[in-house]
């Protein structure tokens, strides 16, 4: 620990943000893999369990385990992609072809600086969050970088100088733009609740967290159930800004073979894929601590309280892990919960998602806004 | 013919959202998620092969052990895709089975060719092919896709035989008389 912190600080920065992308990078792999289980499950099909290397096939009980999880077939297809030939088709503009999946991973890996993932107790019994840059503007900045993923969805539909390509462009900047109105007006009445009038304001999203774990009946109730209306419309603007189906209007394999990815091949295409995993892990790390308590076990129990219980308040590494672990596994019901909608809703077609974007979700959301404004000014009264 | 006008009902606010619809569909898939996997494991579980199943031509022997094909060269002629080619041979005179007079010597079936259409089975008046419940035929070269005549016995193993007409014609050669009986 000590000879952590007497590294400069730059190396200490770097070290942390390798742990993190160490944590997203595999974690937005096993995705893909759990993608595809799931899909199986639900379809009556046990997916992929065949690829075992044959020397660990004598490893007794984990090897058929991890072979009936298909653990092997990730690595398999991850090579693949890593050593299949690299087709850069002769009729792109070359330079932005390559960049967009670059542009890709970029917003989508560094998003993550500003999402708290814990939460410890320090030596003054104050809980601090577990943070790469604990910043005021932190929501902001989540939204701000996160919207910046659109663009290499745009350039690589333009790049790729196909008309599938170019559509699924298209479809994806207009899409994401207008669910981004809802989702920032969904978001706003929480700000508006934990900024109190007179005392200082911030956007931080541990901040959010905090005010969930207050003793009482209603200090404790995450917000989901104090603004549920708020919770919806930003978990439905989260799948629209995912791409994720109902409304992955980008790629819509069945009116555009690929969409955007299209003329994408090999490593490129899948790092566009690893951008949307990574992009839904934030996503849903974000609705989570805005709307779900963060690392908090359960509504009205907050994480000092099982720290109290189980002893371990003055082991700040121990309360640590717990509040990771605590919020993967939210993080990972989430993802799960994306995939399990993946298979079960139908796709909309464009025009109906325009049209619950514009007509549905953004006046619901400006009301929303509207009558939790007047209850806050009532209730703070 | 009567038409009969049905009154849509207006969507109600609930169906218009499709919120429940979809937590609907969410626990049909969660259901089907939750169920065992349907789909067979194929190469270490196989499917039952149902009886009277056509699949590829075997050769087949009577419960005494003897082959029953005499050669007669009636499949090798029916044969659409010509994938029988028989070499008729004589069987030895101090043969129990010497009385048949006549056995393939060599009897192969060119998988290749084969269009499992059974002719062969239909034809035989010894009851001698028949198509069974061998289903994978594989083989890394053309050669290997031939199935000698080994191995059309080994396929086909023994099936119960009704008449055992080559006994009985022997019995009615040695004591005279109609072997009809």
């Amino acid at each position: 620990m000590n000879l952590f912190f007497q590294l400069p600080v730059v190396i200490q920065v770097l070290l942390k943000g390798m742990a993190v992308i160490g944590v997203m990078f595999p974690l937005a792999g096993a995705c893909s893999m759990a993608e595809r289980k799931i899909s199986a499950w639900i379809q009556g099909r046990p997916g992929p369990n065949r690829a075992i290397p044959f020397w660990f096939s004598w490893v007794p009980v984990l090897g058929p385990i991890l072979q009936k999880l298909g653990a092997f077939h990730l690595l398999a297809d991850g090579l693949k992609f890593l050593f299949k030939e690299d087709v850069v088709p002769g009729h792109v503009n070359k330079k932005y072809f390559i960049a967009a999946p670059i542009l890709a991973m970029i917003p989508a890996l560094s998003t993550v600086t500003f999402v708290p993932f814990g939460a410890y107790i320090d030596l003054g019994g104050n809980l601090t969050p577990l943070i790469l840059a604990n910043v005021d503007v932190g929501l902001l900045a989540v939204f701000a970088v996160s919207s910046l993923g659109v663009y290499s969805v745009v350039l690589a539909g333009w790049a790729s100088n196909s008309k599938y390509s170019f559509l699924g462009g298209i479809r994806a900047s207009a899409q994401l733009i207008s669910y981004e109105l809802s989702m920032t007006l969904a978001v706003v009445p929480v700000l508006l609740w934990i900024n109190a009038p007179g005392t200082a304001g911030t956007m931080s999203l541990s901040k959010a967290v905090e005010f969930q774990s207050q003793p009482g009946f209603w200090g404790g109730a995450w917000f989901a159930f104090t603004m549920p209306i708020s919770a919806l419309i930003f978990l439905i603007c989260l799948f629209a800004e995912t791409n994720r189906q109902p409304f992955d209007m980008a790629e819509s394999e069945a009116d555009l073979v690929g969409g955007f990815h299209t003329e994408y091949g090999a490593f490129k295409w899948s790092l566009f894929f690893v951008a949307e995993y990574c992009h839904m892990i934030v996503g849903s790390a974000v609705f989570i601590l805005l709307f779900f308590g963060g690392w908090n076990p359960l509504p009205w129990l907050p994480l000092s309280s099982v720290a109290a219980l189980l002893h371990i308040t003055e082991l700040p590494l121990l309360v640590g892990l717990l509040s990771i672990g605590i919020f993967l596994g939210k993080i990972l019901a989430m993802l799960f919960l994306f995939m399990w909608v993946r298979w079960t809703v139908p796709r909309f077609r464009y025009d109906q998602v325009m049209k619950l974007g514009w007509q549905k979700l953004l006046p619901l959301a400006i009301l929303n806004l509207l009558v939790t404004i007047i209850a806050i000014a009532v209730i703070q009264h | 013919m009567a038409v009969i006008k049905l009154e849509r009902k207006p969507l109600s606010l609930a169906e218009r959202t499709y919120l429940p619809q979809i937590v609907g569909g969410l626990k049909i898939t969660l259901k089907h998620l939750l169920k065992p996997t349907i789909t067979m494991q194929y190469p270490e579980e196989r499917p039952a092969i149902p009886a009277g199943y056509r699949g590829a031509p075997t050769l087949v022997k009577d419960p005494h052990g003897r082959e029953k094909c005499v050669s007669c060269q009636l499949c090798e002629f029916v044969c659409p895709p010509r994938a029988i080619r028989i070499t008729p041979g004589e069987i030895a005179h101090d043969s129990p089975n010497a009385h048949v007079e006549k056995a393939p010597q060599a009897f192969d079936i060119d998988m290749l060719r084969c269009i499992y259409c059974g002719l062969c089975q239909e034809v035989c008046p010894e009851e001698a092919i028949f198509l069974q419940n061998v289903y994978s035929t594989t083989g890394y070269t053309r050669d290997s896709m031939v199935n000698h005549k080994a191995d059309l016995y080994q396929m086909g193993g023994t099936l119960p035989d009704e008449h055992f007409k080559w006994d009985k014609k022997k019995e009615a050669a040695e004591h005279g008389g109609s072997h009809h009986g």
